[in-house]
């Protein structure tokens, strides 16, 4: 079974190139102060240097901050708020989608138009909103993108809960007097894992971009180096100095371009014939 | 002035060939203009043409007697006129008054008014307006005429063109209160008699000034036109000026650019743009004209919250402060270093105060002598910061200050908050440290003292001693001096204050602020006084 998943995997070479970057990032994340000791804040030179000087490799931003020293120090913010944020809409949506697709009838109803409510607002309007309303905090920047991210998770699981509800093993299950709660976490939950797990892999990129768009705007956690915040930062300069922002701009687009790789690879990983069926067409 | 130069060619071979050289050098400072008129516009105003103005962010009224925010006077002060302005020094200068004398007890200021000055709608301007908006209209309006008027006993008026105030106690600041913001004069017979903020011409502003008002198109433009039967002969010279409303930071600097706006002011561009537009040929930065403004910027301290009731913590921050990196790399360049709490251009300003070099050594050693202690991340104290919600500039500040004093061990965390409720904890107290800058005024009893007195302790205002600073010494220096005639003992009264505040250091001054005004090179005498761009505009003209 690991085996058939590593071929399928590795039989798209763009989520290997995907994956090869992710680890990068990782790695970056997790060596940040090996890499640059000091606080990405601090003033280590003279502000506006061009990249290749002496002292900072990719150049330093307005107040003589090391441009790099930020790219490295960003990818944990940006990895960090990606991650959690996910999690926690997965937890949000599955648990909601789960809930609607199983029991169907007025929670279905109750639960489906609920979700309807967060979907006709735009999400990232809804982000700034919630984080102007809670102060720029990583814990309020986590918890916006989560609550504007779950939806469409919740819609994908309960699709999911409402064609496995009706198949033989889960009717047989019914009949066999197990609980409701053990239905739903041990036999149709693992089954509808896949497309679930592909739609959160995508859901991290996209709450990177929703991390970057904030601190872009300046609401971001004003404590945390992150590349949106370079960038929001640079934008006053930008046609004195490019490098400000183009690094970190780099670094976000990578990153979340390797993310979608690998999103795509798990597709074709966990979903053999509905990739097969992609490509067909 | 071309006939001169003419008449010189004709002269001598000399002068001719300086004809020559001249011509071409302003030929090709006007970019390929024809060359004799371009040389004859050097000096005599050219009538004609239409003056384009950013204004930002919208004002919410045009009567300058009922509000006072820069947009509001900006465009204002073209329609409204006042007794008197002032040149850069802050000397008084005519404008509705011809001719003005003060007693030599200080106690009577006499005014001759202009004669044959008519308001836009055609009636004539006589002292009773001048009595009717100092005794009536802006005692109940304006938000600065307890302080402004404050010995002010009686105003009376001899004959139609002579006005006379009378104060109870001497107050030298007084002659400083006749800007045209702190004393626009409003038409009597309109506002006479009525509710001064429900008046239905309050949609159509009647001064006495070199513009009249024509139309406002909200979120659009303010237009206002010449007024042909202005009191200065052949002024002004331009047809008309609309104010371009551009909310956007970029775009404000891009229509600059573009040649589509002639004149920015005030904190329309912010400083990162500045060094940019500068380097342009059709562009040049003046930054005088903000001398009645003359903005200080700070970081502001709460006493209330420890260490930073002890002098000797706020000595520390500042010395753990490099305020010449704070001025060229994140004002870029614009604005001066303060000594203390008067600026430099306010009058009573005293540089002979103990100046704060940039030493973090010094720093580390006063918070060892008062005691403290540093944690295991080697830190003396930690406070919150909250940064100023007004744009970039601010925020790079914090970030500059958060790194600085933590350099020293004392660790800053800024938390953001949008600008109400920045506003809300300022004026509530809740707050660390935080920046601000306030006018002064062009005297430190109309804008400075009211920052550091203990009276001025009031929860719930902005602007006010929010800090709890309070020495007793430095509000009586503060009362007397102000109604102080005498000049000596009245410059040593302020003398002692700066020394004793710049020793105790209530807030830390970290920045004498320029405003940058960004004019178009073809726009001439733009800036003639300390209002600056908020002047009438009636000597400005447009070269082309």
């Amino acid at each position: 079974m690991n085996r058939d998943f590593w071929n399928a995997f590795a039989s798209n070479r763009g989520a290997l190139v995907g994956l090869a970057i992710l680890v990068v990032v990782v790695l970056m994340a997790i060596f940040a102060d090996v890499l640059y000791p000091r606080s990405p804040w601090s003033m280590v030179t003279a502000p506006f240097q061009p990249p290749l000087s002496d002292d900072v490799l990719l150049g330093s931003d307005t107040l003589g901050r090391d441009i790099a020293a930020g790219v490295v120090h960003g990818s944990r913010v940006s990895l960090l708020i990606g991650l959690i944020s996910s999690l926690v809409a997965l937890f949000i949506g599955v648990t909601l989608g789960a809930l609607a697709g199983y029991f169907g009838g007025w929670v279905d109803d109750a639960i489906m138009r609920f979700t309807e409510l967060f979907q006709t607002i735009p999400n990232f309007v809804l982000a700034v909103v919630l984080v102007a309303i809670f102060t720029p905090s990583i814990y309020s920047l986590v918890a916006a993108i989560a609550i504007v991210s779950w939806p469409p998770l919740a819609r994908l699981a309960r699709g999911e809960f409402l064609s496995l509800r009706s198949r033989e093993f889960v009717l047989a299950a019914v009949t066999t007097g197990q609980s409701t709660p053990r239905i739903i976490l041990r036999e149709i939950l693992p089954n509808s894992l896949s497309p679930i797990i592909v739609a959160a892999s995508l859901t991290v990129a996209t709450a990177i971009l929703l991390e970057s768009a904030l601190s872009f705007l300046g609401l971001g956690d004003p404590n945390m180096m992150s590349w949106g915040y370079q960038i929001g930062a640079a934008r006053t300069v930008l046609r004195q100095a490019w490098w400000m922002s183009f690094f970190p701009g780099i670094a976000i687009l990578i990153t979340v371009l390797a993310i979608n790789l690998v999103g795509e690879g798990l597709n074709d990983a966990l979903n053999p014939k509905l990739a097969r069926k992609g490509r067909g067409r | 002035m071309m006939k001169s130069v003419g008449a010189q060619s004709h002269g001598n071979p000399a002068s001719g060939r300086s004809w020559w050289a001249g011509a071409t050098c302003a030929g090709l400072l006007a970019v390929g203009g024809v060359l004799v008129p371009a040389l004859a516009a050097a000096d005599e105003p050219r009538q004609g043409g239409t003056l384009n103005v950013i204004l930002d962010p919208e004002p919410p009224m045009l009567i300058l007697g009922l509000n006072q925010q820069s947009p509001t006077q900006v465009v204002a002060t073209k329609i409204y006129e006042s007794l008197l302005r002032y040149d850069f020094d802050l000397e008084p200068m005519p404008s509705l008054a011809r001719e003005w004398e003060i007693s030599d007890d200080g106690l009577t200021y006499t005014f001759h008014l202009q004669e044959g000055v008519t308001w836009h709608d055609g009636e004539p301007f006589t002292s009773h307006d001048v009595v009717f908006t100092a005794t009536e209209f802006l005692p109940e309006t304006h938000p600065r005429a307890s302080s402004n008027f404050r010995q002010l006993e009686d105003v009376t008026a001899p004959d139609d063109h002579t006005v006379e105030f009378h104060l109870d106690e001497a107050y030298p600041a007084f002659i400083l209160a006749f800007e045209v913001a702190s004393f626009p004069i409003m038409p009597a017979h309109i506002y006479e008699g009525t509710d001064y903020n429900d008046n239905e011409m309050n949609d159509h502003p009647i001064g006495t000034g070199p513009f009249k008002y024509e139309r406002w198109s909200r979120g659009d433009y303010v237009h206002l036109v010449a007024n042909e039967d202005y009191w200065q002969e052949g002024k002004p010279h331009v047809d008309e000026i609309y104010f371009r409303l551009i909310p956007d930071a970029a775009s404000r600097a891009l229509a600059l650019e573009t040649e589509q706006v002639d004149i920015s002011s005030y904190n329309n561009i912010e400083p990162f743009d500045v060094p940019r537009l500068e380097q342009l040929p059709h562009l040049e930065v003046v930054t005088e004209g903000y001398e009645i403004a003359a903005p200080l910027t700070w970081i502001e301290i709460n006493h209330r919250v420890e260490p930073m009731d002890d002098p000797r913590f706020r000595q520390a921050m500042m010395y753990a402060l490099d305020r010449e990196f704070i001025r060229d790399n994140i004002f870029m360049g614009l604005g001066r270093i303060p000594t203390g709490p008067i600026n430099s251009v306010t009058i009573e300003y005293s540089d002979d105060v103990h100046i704060y070099e940039h030493d973090p050594d010094r720093a580390v050693e006063l918070m060892e002598e008062m005691g403290l202690e540093r944690d295991g991340n080697g830190n003396f104290a930690q406070i919150e910061m909250l940064p100023l919600p007004y744009g970039e500039t601010f925020i790079r500040l914090s970030e500059y200050i958060r790194e600085s004093l933590g350099q020293v061990g004392i660790d800053v965390r800024l938390r953001s908050t949008d600008s109400a409720g920045w506003a809300q904890r300022v004026a509530d107290w809740e707050y660390e440290i935080t920046n601000n800058f306030v006018y002064q005024y062009g005297h430190p009893a109309l804008g400075v003292s009211r920052t550091y007195i203990c009276d001025n302790i009031r929860q719930g205002v902005l602007f006010t001693n929010t800090m709890g600073y309070c020495n007793e010494r430095v509000d009586e220096l503060f009362a007397e001096a102000a109604v102080e005639n005498d000049e000596e003992r009245r410059a040593a009264m302020y003398e002692e204050v700066q020394q004793i505040l710049v020793d105790e250091l209530p807030v830390l001054w970290l920045l004498e602020m320029e405003f940058p005004t960004i004019v178009n090179t073809r726009v001439r005498n733009h800036t003639t006084s300390a209002g600056g761009v908020a002047d009438t505009f009636a000597d400005l003209w447009i070269d082309e």
